[in-house]
């Protein structure tokens, strides 16, 4: 009799457990919210259970974002949750990406606030940061954000303070064509053809080699042509995040920390250098492999270019891969994922000389920040939006969308489990994980330049690099141009201003944080 | 009543005036003598720094430039001539003339910013229906936004479908509202057709011609939104104008100041461009 009270009491105990255990609040919540289903809420301060014992009723939340979808589509889905949980209402405006910089910049000047929230790239911190919250203590020390990496806690803070609320993580890399490359009737075939190897490139040259090769028919059998690559050259479209990719393994030599955009020391433009020049000769011959159009590929084009089945390769943000592997995808699972390609050489500024041997520098580029405006009278409430955006939960569910621009930016996102949940194949998805968390062990990458003047720097690079593409410049006649501008607004800003905030992503760069 | 009153009931006007019109200017000017910009958000004042770059130092401004006197006159003659020939066609008495009035002037009523975006779709160069068509009748692909010549007549395309409604409309107008004597007596003269357009159409026709032109012309010389969705400028700088030039230099690179330089040299210029332009029109196309 004894024995069976003990037993009755544990199943009790048990069933109390089950019922109070996560899996029961993701039943309790992923019935109101569907964008969770997979995982149901996962307990922490900013869970959907935490934020529905806040009561924000009478309050207005404004959030000024990006277009829909790439992140203005988890904006406003994770608003509308939010003011169901709390009460709030909340306002989100959609801006396109080119103004998003200006459209908070101009109120920021004049002292103004009408967004509490505002959305932009990592790589304005340097500009915003005078005009933002720094994120308090409370939320730097929840358990969602130690699980940050710490090169993305690096993008979003700024002499060791965090000014911008971690939801995304970026870097470029490369992405692949897996049923192309590793079939066997197309490595006989290149091989007879070439007398090459068929297989994931690991220098830019090999990239153009196959690009070439596979460009203009229809390798895949869909009655279309197909084309070598699918990159984003369209200019004032983040162009120059593209051709920064394709310049680092011929200038960012491990032998020579200190700078890649500029020498810290004499703060002179690196970017007309022999490395540089290299990249965009590379580049122009990339012209005739991409597909027709695709010099005027921005970001979206490149997405659907390649996500779309149309090239052999592409390398830019995760978002490409993401929706290639998306089930509704044409190439879903039919892709995989490398490092930026290297190169055989690299310039060595210190000796203005070829240093022979392979090189390869991956390259964290910016991606979506976001912001408390320090003007706002609703702090609170504007954290605790963002800390609800980017928990566990939702976390989850966004890496997993492609148009959603939200990428891994976690230690746990690099468990290759999180993405066979989603559907992906073991061997792409442990190839994905890999490939990231390789980027964050490297001592030789690049950082986004994140000075005063940045959108200067960029645009006079951009333009100038376009007019290599458009066949207007020489590449070389181009990047003196650039350098030129560069020089120019360096003495406009003032060598020293640049030099204080270049040193602070010199340091990430050289990996010594 | 005292003479002075007279002047209070010129206030209201005067301050509109001067709201909407000088204070802008005056606003415009001093900005241009400063180095407003995202990482000295003030209104210092560093005396003529900026025109100093701008007529020593930035080539692009003045390509820009050329390439928008280009593109403006270029567009405003196709414009001209299509508008005075379709304002001719539905002149005369034919078949559906109110059908082919209302017709002719849809363009002009449509978005511009979401018809670019259609006509970017129709020029896609791997999926656009343009080349798809072209491909059809065995006509290599054409690079309509890739090649720097030819994107720009792209752009040409667009602002003359577009506009040139507005141009049909001021001419048709003018047409409507011409004296039949001068036709009556051509007739009775026993004119052909073409002697009745050169002889008494057109002159008659001159001044309402002059003020479209020159409205077009200033209404063109400020293209952006087409360029700014069919090519952004691209490729390169191949289609990149003045007002786009200087929306990148103020709004995307947060060069307030010196935006504001190019704006008002750009206004200097195109008063004095423009006012040559009307003089040099009435003196070809009006005889005495």
């Amino acid at each position: 009799m004894k024995m069976k009270t003990i037993k009755t009491c544990v199943t009790a105990l048990i069933s109390a457990l089950l019922v109070l255990s996560p899996v029961a609040y993701a039943d309790k919540w992923s019935d109101q919210f569907p964008h969770i289903k997979n995982t149901g809420d996962i307990p922490g301060e900013c869970s959907y259970e935490a934020m529905s014992k806040k009561n924000y009723k009478g309050k207005t939340l404004k959030i000024n974002t990006h277009a829909v979808p790439v992140m203005g589509e988890p904006t406003a889905l994770h608003a509308e949750q939010f003011a169901k949980l709390t009460g709030a209402k909340v306002d989100v405006t959609h801006t396109p990406a080119g103004d998003l910089y200006a459209k908070a910049m101009v109120p920021f000047q004049a002292g103004q606030a009408p967004y509490d929230i505002v959305f932009g790239f990592s790589n304005f911190i340097n500009d915003w940061r005078r005009y933002l919250e720094p994120v308090p203590k409370k939320y730097v020390e929840m358990k969602q954000m130690k699980d940050v990496t710490p090169s993305h806690i690096g993008v979003a803070s700024w002499d060791g303070v965090m000014y911008q609320f971690p939801v995304d993580g970026d870097r470029h890399y490369l992405k692949y064509r897996k049923d192309v490359i590793d079939n066997p009737k197309y490595q006989k075939q290149y091989k007879e053809a070439t007398g090459k190897e068929l297989k994931v490139p690991t220098t830019w040259k090999e990239y153009g080699e196959m690009a070439a090769y596979f460009n203009g028919w229809d390798w895949d059998g869909d009655g279309e042509k197909e084309y070598g690559s699918a990159e984003v050259m369209k200019k004032d479209d983040l162009m120059y995040a593209a051709f920064y990719s394709r310049s680092a393994a011929y200038s960012k030599n491990p032998k020579t920390p200190g700078g890649f955009f500029f020498d810290l020391e004499t703060m002179t433009p690196l970017i007309n250098n022999p490395g540089f020049v290299e990249a965009l000769t590379d580049w122009v011959a990339a012209t005739k492999y991409v597909p027709p159009g695709g010099i005027n590929f921005g970001l979206g084009d490149e997405i659907g270019s390649f996500g779309g089945g149309q090239t052999l390769f592409s390398f830019s943000w995760d978002d490409a891969f993401v929706a290639a592997m998306q089930p509704d995808s044409p190439i879903n699972n039919k892709v995989g994922a490398a490092q930026l390609p290297g190169a055989t050489k690299v310039w060595n500024r210190k000796t203005n000389s070829w240093d022979e041997g392979f090189n390869q520098a991956p390259f964290f580029v910016w991606g979506w920040a976001v912001g408390v405006a320090k003007k706002s009278k609703e702090h609170e409430m504007a954290f605790d939006y963002l800390c609800f955006f980017a928990n566990e939960a939702n976390h989850q569910a966004d890496i997993g969308i492609g148009r959603f621009g939200v990428n891994p930016f976690r230690d746990a996102d690099f468990q290759a489990d999180v993405w066979t949940q989603i559907g992906w194949d073991k061997d792409i998805a442990q190839s994905y994980v890999d490939t990231l968390a390789e980027m964050e062990k490297s001592k030789n990458r690049v950082f986004p330049l994140r000075v005063p003047g940045t959108f200067e720097f960029n645009a006079a690079l951009a333009t100038a690099a376009a007019k290599a593409l458009a066949g207007q410049l020489s590449p070389q006649a181009a990047l003196d141009e650039a350098a030129k501008q560069w020089n120019d607004i360096l003495n406009r800003v003032g060598k020293d201003n640049v030099r204080k905030a270049y040193a602070v992503g010199v340091a990430m760069e050289d990996n010594k944080q | 009543m005292n003479f002075k009153h007279k002047f209070v009931f010129l206030f209201p006007g005067l301050f509109v005036l001067i709201g909407i019109l000088i204070f802008p200017i005056i606003f415009t000017i001093r900005l241009s003598l400063s180095g407003w910009n995202s990482y000295t958000p003030e209104m210092n004042f560093i005396g003529i720094t900026n025109y100093i770059r701008l007529f020593t130092d930035d080539p692009r401004f003045w390509e820009s430039f050329f390439r928008l006197s280009f593109l403006s006159v270029t567009t405003v003659i196709l414009q001209y001539v299509i508008g005075f020939a379709l304002a001719m066609m539905v002149w005369r008495e034919i078949k559906f003339k109110r059908f082919f009035r209302v017709i002719f002037l849809v363009p002009m009523m449509t978005t511009p910013v979401i018809m670019t975006v259609i006509w970017r779709t129709f020029f896609h160069e791997s999926l656009g229906p343009v080349n798809d068509l072209l491909g059809g009748l065995g006509v290599k692909p054409i690079l309509w936004l890739s090649d720097p010549v030819i994107a720009k007549f792209t752009v040409i395309i667009v602002e003359v479908w577009q506009w040139t409604p507005f141009m049909f409309l001021l001419l048709l107008a003018g047409l409507l509202s011409l004296p039949k004597e001068p036709f009556l007596a051509a007739a009775i003269d026993g004119a052909s057709p073409l002697r009745k357009f050169v002889y008494v159409t057109f002159p008659l026709m001159a001044p309402i011609s002059i003020g479209a032109i020159i409205i077009r012309l200033i209404e063109a010389s400020k293209i952006m939104d087409t360029v700014f969705v069919l090519t952004s400028g691209g490729p390169g700088t191949a289609t990149e104008t003045s007002s786009f030039y200087i929306y990148i230099k103020g709004l995307r690179e947060f060069q307030m100041g010196y935006a504001a330089t190019l704006s008002f040299t750009y206004l200097v210029i195109m008063i004095i461009s423009l006012t040559i332009i009307a003089k040099v029109l009435t003196k070809l196309m009006i005889k005495e």
